[in-house]
């Protein structure tokens, strides 16, 4: 296909950047993102207010951070899968099933100590991860097997494999360099957790926002029979992002066996739906096209708050599941009438509209 | 006017099954030119143009583009010769912006390991992008917008600037009139002139005969498979477009 630009122009473009500019930065306080935002800023001023002196301790932001980092991690591959209209439900499994085959190469090699045996069990946590992704992707792309079927299919899959490598039993072969360095380690005082996480996120915001990878992420979301009509291959952008959230959940494997010093079999069964609700709260549609990772990071910190709150106020952290599937139902609700306000359309001044709609319920 | 045709579709025949959808039609588009191509339906209008517009294959006939022969095997292959269509559907990304749309396939790429690492002139796309819809006076208000928030006469005015801006030849547009209020028809026929004048090939298919008598040039008429009959604008009527169309004035013209 010859790439040529547009006809050259002959008038002057009337409208000046300026506005646009404007436009753009309303629009990105409008957005479901920045409403999350405010609401994330509410609760923790609600818990300062409450318990200003434990709440506001360095060591305890540390602690959500931390506690955030690895869904964090499967919260970035998640929002481009949710994004291209699909699902995830493997990658709890995904990731235990990376730790474990990870965990099983590093106790093979160089004793299961030094950065040699650090560095085979890296590359084969991400490879796995990989594997599994392509896996989903190939399924779901090539097959046709809906995404939920494909990814509970593997759910099952990588769990029961995990458990038959290593007979029920968790292992916990890591080298001390791996966990000193990773798990535990800090760098200027943050730890190497957060850092690697918000490297993915940081990461993942550029690939989404400014690459043409997210673009077609999006539009293969959007409308995938407009994709194929001007020559984007569907199939291998599905792939592609299957196996881009694989490889994730090959990385959280590393770090969650880095974290625990155990390749904890039994602790992701509900991983996946604690993803997938916060890429949901944080204002990525479950119908695809649209979302953002810096979203589901608020989504994920939502829930992580509340906990740490709770138990701060001595309230019984259960209260925490209770409030998150409240925010879980409300944030599809707010989606639902978003994609109603837009569909609406109607004389075209659906922007005008969806501000007003936006700021009323901002303030209710 | 005894201009080549551009484009021209000889005995093109298409058969679904034991359906005859094409009996060996022909078409010829000239540049500069609106062709509409009208018929009832089942009249193989649409199959007509997929075949034009490379999504479909004959299973006989031939193509000739620019006096050559030529083959398609898919949209692609008709794109890379300048051949864009609209379809009925307009194809847009609700979710993305009219110039995400405008480039969606073809966004300009940085220089260098940049954009080999994916990154596109977000800037130049835009500026140009919006010179382009400004210059077709597609009355695009909002850049940024997704266009699924935009009305209907906006989008298909979009889904027509995007083609608009990438044929080079020919544009084929499948009823772009069909959904649309009286003031957003005008603006589409508007465009449908400028296109025209700046010398592109334009395929109109509707139903609605003033509109087809207002901007074209030729009307291609299609009755069971073939072109029953090709009249100037200037000289013919809604009575003797209608009377090709249903078989009643048979006899008097000949394709």
């Amino acid at each position: 296909m010859s790439v040529d630009t547009p006809t050259k122009p002959t008038a002057p473009a009337e409208t000046a950047p300026r506005p646009n500019m404007m436009a753009r930065v309303g629009s990105a306080l409008g957005a479901q993102a920045m409403q999350i935002v405010l609401v994330w800023l509410a609760i923790i001023a609600i818990f300062a207010v409450l318990s200003p002196d434990a709440f506001f301790d360095p060591n305890n932001f540390r602690n959500i951070a931390i506690s955030v980092s690895i869904l964090a991690v499967l919260g970035v591959g998640t929002t481009f899968i949710i994004i291209t209209g699909g699902i995830d439900l493997s990658m709890g499994s995904v990731l235990v099933f990376s730790g474990v085959v990870s965990s099983m190469a590093m106790g093979n090699v160089g004793e299961g100590q030094g950065w040699l045996s650090a560095l085979v069990g890296i590359i084969v946590a991400l490879t796995s991860g990989l594997a599994w992704g392509t896996l989903n992707g190939f399924l779901v792309a090539k097959a046709k097997v809906p995404a939920m079927i494909v990814t509970l299919g593997t759910f099952g899959a990588a769990l029961g494999l995990a458990q038959v490598l290593t007979g029920g039993i968790d292992r916990r072969d890591v080298p001390d360099v791996l966990v000193d360095t990773v798990g535990f380690g800090d760098v200027f005082g943050i730890p190497t957790l957060v850092i690697v996480a918000s490297l993915i996120v940081i990461a993942g915001i550029i690939l989404l926002k400014r690459s043409r990878f997210g673009l077609h992420t999006a539009a293969v979301g959007s409308n995938a029979e407009a994709c194929r009509r001007v020559g984007i291959n569907v199939d291998r952008q599905l792939i592609k992002v299957y196996a881009l959230a694989g490889g994730l959940a090959g990385l959280a494997g590393l770090l969650n066996l880095t974290f625990f010093r155990s390749t904890t079999i039994a602790g992701h069964s509900l991983t996946n739906l604690d993803v997938i609700a916060g890429v949901v709260i944080g204002g990525t549609s479950l119908f695809g096209g649209i979302g953002t990772v810096f979203g589901t990071v608020i989504g994920l910190l939502i829930p992580a708050t509340l906990r740490n709150g709770f138990v701060i106020l001595g309230v019984q952290p259960y209260w925490q599941q209770v409030v998150v599937g409240a925010f879980l139902v409300a944030a599809v609700y707010s989606d639902q009438l978003r994609r109603a306000s837009s569909s609406r359309g109607g004389g075209g001044r659906p922007n005008l509209f969806h501000r007003l709609f936006n700021s009323k319920r901002k303030d209710s | 006017m005894s201009i080549e045709p551009i484009y021209e579709a000889r005995n093109i025949v298409r058969n679904f099954g034991s359906v005859q959808a094409l009996q060996g039609a022909n078409f010829d588009v000239r540049p500069g030119e609106v062709s509409a191509l009208i018929g009832d339906n089942g009249a193989g209008k649409s199959t007509l143009v997929r075949i034009l517009a490379g999504a479909d294959q004959p299973n006989s006939g031939e193509l000739f583009f620019q006096g050559q022969p030529i083959s398609l095997g898919n949209p692609t292959d008709a794109r890379s010769r300048g051949i864009e269509t609209v379809f009925q559907d307009l194809a847009l990304a609700n979710h993305l912006d009219p110039i995400q749309n405008m480039y969606l396939g073809r966004e300009l790429m940085k220089p260098g390991l940049l954009g080999r690492m994916g990154f596109m002139q977000t800037s130049e796309m835009r500026e140009v992008g919006r010179v382009a819809f400004n210059d077709l006076g597609a009355t695009v208000r909002n850049f940024t917008g997704p266009v699924g928030g935009m009305s209907g006469g906006q989008r298909q005015a979009i889904a027509v600037a995007r083609a608009a801006a990438w044929a080079k030849n020919v544009i084929f547009l499948d009823e772009p009139t069909a959904a649309l209020g009286v003031v957003q028809t005008k603006g589409v026929l508007d465009l449908i002139r400028r296109i025209k004048d700046k010398g592109i090939a334009v395929v109109l298919i509707s139903h609605s005969m003033p509109h087809v008598l207002e901007v074209s040039d030729r009307v291609h008429v299609m009755r069971q498979g073939k072109r029953v009959a090709v009249l100037n604008s200037k000289d013919t009527s809604v009575e003797e477009l209608v009377g090709a169309m249903t078989g009643a004035l048979d006899g008097k013209e000949a394709a």
